[in-house]
């Protein structure tokens, strides 16, 4: 038996998570659903979201500022959209700086004909384009190259993602100026080495380290991820990048 | 409604005409010639010169050393299509839909007028006799398709009249130039010895359109009836129109709004009745200056929502300056699609798919704001070569005729011209050591390949690729290829044409 100290300690702890979970409703969480449904397979990724769900009808912001940063955050989103939509689920991707070669997006299980390209010259047109997107109801996605955005502009594309339930990622090219936003989530995506066995050739699957920089409600993490073609593994919490020894080429 | 097209071909078009105005060279044979690139051609020649073996396309001396006491004329350049207007516009007392088919035919959408000839064999009849008494030698037919009619008016030795649905059966004995295809996909078939359509009709499609490209499908789609043509009509209708004529002169954008509201309403009411919905609208504004200002909006599917529209129109209010005030709305529909209706989903929940009506309207409101060719879609293309692999699909509806290909790995981003990198490579046909890109170097540790991508040489020339897909000491994976093969007198190029994820 416990002290009394300690039991008094405990429901209060239990009141205010009652509370946490209450206001969490109100922001918009939803409870995991009994059945998995909505599940990315990204298991303790996913747990560091409040109610362990994955935030659709939210704003995610990516941190890409290099080519290799865009790449490796391109396929982590794709895979994590493949798992998201349903069969016919289409996206919208506003194009600004770099091209993304759609075959790609079929080796993470996304069918790249469901995706709509929107090349766009100026960074106001951006933004133009992704609010009107967002309002569109039933789209998976809608995923936007920006430089920067304010707190006021982040706060215009919230208020179109509560009412639609669309999932919005700001791929940011100059975390330099990331500024405070509504967004839900921070993350950054950087590539690791891919593990083969010893003694085969080739680049194996790809693996990344995927950084939860911020996330309202929830914990901050990092953790190594790999994509084997059909989903994702998580291989180590909070894992370093690990320099293996320098191997010969071929 | 059922559609129905005829095609009239006038076999001998400028030599008829020539006989009309001078009647002496009715029993004359005579030719129409033309200079061109040196050297004099026939362009047409009468029914008496034709007889003897002279065709169009041949030297005028040719023809004059076959037939001594042969007439020559000159052409008149343009004359076909003058004529073609002159006879379509004839033809108007039969249908409202006619268009100039150049060289030497009109087609006409008949959908809905033979019954008031008395039927089609009649209606059809009417035309060609009346035709062949003005002094033309006309052939027509009729079938389901612009271009079934076509092939069985040229080509078809039996009945001119295709019976609904029977277009297939039809083409199948005619030659492959009942396709109105090209010299060159038509000598090619020939060659290959598909001299009927049945030859090559059962084949898949994806073969036919690498052997003798996208034309020869079209073309089939379109006379079998699995593909829209469009056609060039003489007049064009516009049954959709509304008029707002206001009693003062409106200068305000609320006023302006209003407006735009009522037309569309009209508009939309009377679209809705008849199961069309518009594709293009013109909003034309008369100013009380005399001026006429005009907007116009497009969507991607056809569409009668007023709400929809409106929201178009929108965006482009702040281009209308009133001025001193409009004193007159006008508002055309050119273009007017049916509208499938909409099939409420039963279950599948809240996700938008490709046909989906909200994602139509988003697209259109994007495309009526930054231009419609900053919005694309992708579908694949069999083609190696990495920027051929895929193509712009031309709707939102478009699906793939070919499957995405996984066998080998695609970087997530292409540079849209492959990047000259410097290599250290020690042994040939090895991947590089390590490679210099933007100053900064990189050490390779692991890689894949070659994969050799060759140049399609009946596209175009040049050398091959040998691709290496790459990966660094810091994991970031690259798609690096070198040009051409190794050699020990040439210093081969590398190139980075892609970021893997």
């Amino acid at each position: 038996m416990l002290p009394r100290f300690y039991q008094m300690q405990a429901t209060k702890q239990d009141t205010i998570n009652k509370l946490r979970k209450d206001i969490l409703l109100l922001e918009g969480f939803k409870p995991a659903l009994a059945d998995g449904a909505g599940s990315l397979g990204l298991g303790c990724i996913e747990a560091a979201f409040p109610n362990g769900v994955f935030p659709v009808g939210a704003i995610h912001e990516m941190l890409c500022p290099t080519p290799e940063h865009l790449a490796a955050c391109t396929g982590f989103m794709a895979g994590t959209l493949s798992a998201l939509a349903s069969k016919g689920g289409v996206c919208l991707w506003i194009n600004r700086y770099q091209r993304l070669f759609p075959p790609s997006l079929s080796f993470f299980n996304m069918p790249p004909h469901h995706f709509i390209f929107v090349d766009v010259k100026q960074e106001k047109d951006a933004l133009w384009v992704m609010e009107e997107a967002l309002k569109c109801e039933g789209l998976t996605a809608v995923i936007a190259e920006l430089q920067t955005i304010t707190f006021a502009q982040s706060r215009r594309l919230q208020l179109a993602v509560e009412r639609s339930k669309v999932t919005g990622f700001i791929l940011h090219n100059d975390p330099q100026k990331a500024r405070a936003s509504t967004c839900v989530a921070r993350w950054q995506v950087t590539q690791l080495e891919s593990e083969i066995e010893e003694g085969l050739p080739g680049v194996w699957f790809p693996r990344w380290q995927v950084e939860l920089l911020k996330v309202r409600n929830g914990k901050p993490g990092s953790w190594a991820v790999s994509w084997d073609g059909s989903g994702f593994t998580i291989l180590e919490e909070g894992a370093k990048i690990i320099q293996l020894p320098q191997r010969k080429a071929g | 409604m059922q559609k129905r097209f005829v095609s009239i071909w006038f076999r001998h078009l400028l030599a008829d005409w020539f006989t009309l105005r001078r009647p002496e060279l009715k029993t004359v044979p005579f030719i129409i010639v033309e200079p061109s690139g040196g050297r004099i051609l026939v362009v047409a020649a009468n029914y008496l010169a034709e007889k003897q073996g002279i065709t169009a396309g041949m030297a005028a001396a040719d023809a004059k050393a076959i037939v001594p006491s042969l007439k020559v004329i000159d052409h008149l350049p343009g004359q076909n299509a003058k004529l073609l207007k002159a006879l379509g516009e004839w033809c108007i007392r039969y249908t409202p839909l006619v268009a100039i088919d150049l060289p030497d035919g009109l087609i006409l959408d008949v959908s809905g007028c033979p019954h008031l000839w008395g039927g089609e064999r009649a209606y059809l009849g009417n035309i060609i006799r009346v035709l062949r008494s003005k002094g033309y030698d006309a052939r027509g037919a009729m079938a389901d398709t612009a271009g079934a009619a076509w092939a069985v008016a040229r080509f078809a030795k039996k009945d001119p009249i295709v019976e609904p649905g029977k277009q297939t059966e039809a083409l199948l004995t005619l030659p492959p130039a009942a396709l109105r295809l090209d010299d060159i996909v038509i000598e090619r078939l020939t060659k290959l010895g598909f001299y009927s359509i049945q030859g090559f009709m059962g084949i898949g499609r994806s073969v036919l359109r690498r052997r003798f490209g996208p034309e020869l499908l079209l073309r089939l789609n379109q006379a079998l009836g699995m593909e829209d043509e469009h056609l060039e009509l003489l007049e064009p209708v516009i049954p959709y129109h509304e008029r707002l004529p206001c009693l003062e002169p409106i200068r305000t954008v609320t006023g302006i709004e209003i407006a735009i509201r009522q037309l569309l309403e009209l508009l939309c009411h009377r679209l809705q009745k008849d199961g069309m919905g518009l594709r293009t609208a013109i909003l034309k504004c008369y100013r009380v200056d005399g001026q006429v200002l005009q907007v116009s909006i497009g969507t991607g599917l056809p569409s009668h929502y007023t709400n929809h529209l409106f929201k178009l129109f929108e965006l482009k209010i702040p281009t209308i300056e009133p001025g001193l005030g409009i004193e007159l709305f006008t508002l055309d529909a050119p273009k007017v699609e049916e509208v499938e209706p909409g099939q409420e989903a039963l279950w599948g929940g809240n996700e938008c798919s490709l046909e989906d009506n909200r994602l139509a309207e988003l697209l259109d409101k994007l495309s009526n704001k930054i231009g419609a060719a900053a919005i694309k879609r992708y579908l694949p293309q069999e083609h190696h070569w990495p920027e051929r692999s895929i193509k712009i699909a031309t709707s939102l509806t478009e699906k793939p005729t070919t499957v995405w290909r996984t066998a080998q790995p695609r970087p997530s981003l292409i540079l849209p011209r492959p990047e000259p990198i410097e290599v250290m490579v020690k042994t040939p046909d090895y991947p590089p050591k390590f490679f210099i890109y933007k100053g900064q170097k990189h050490n390779v540790i692991k890689s894949d390949g070659p994969e050799r991508i060759e140049h399609e040489w009946w596209i175009e020339e040049g050398e091959h690729r040998d691709y290496y897909y790459v990966e660094d000491n810091q994991g970031q994976r690259y798609w690096l290829f070198r040009l051409g093969h190794y050699d020990n007198d040439k210093n081969r190029q590398w190139f980075l044409h892609g970021f893997f994820a």
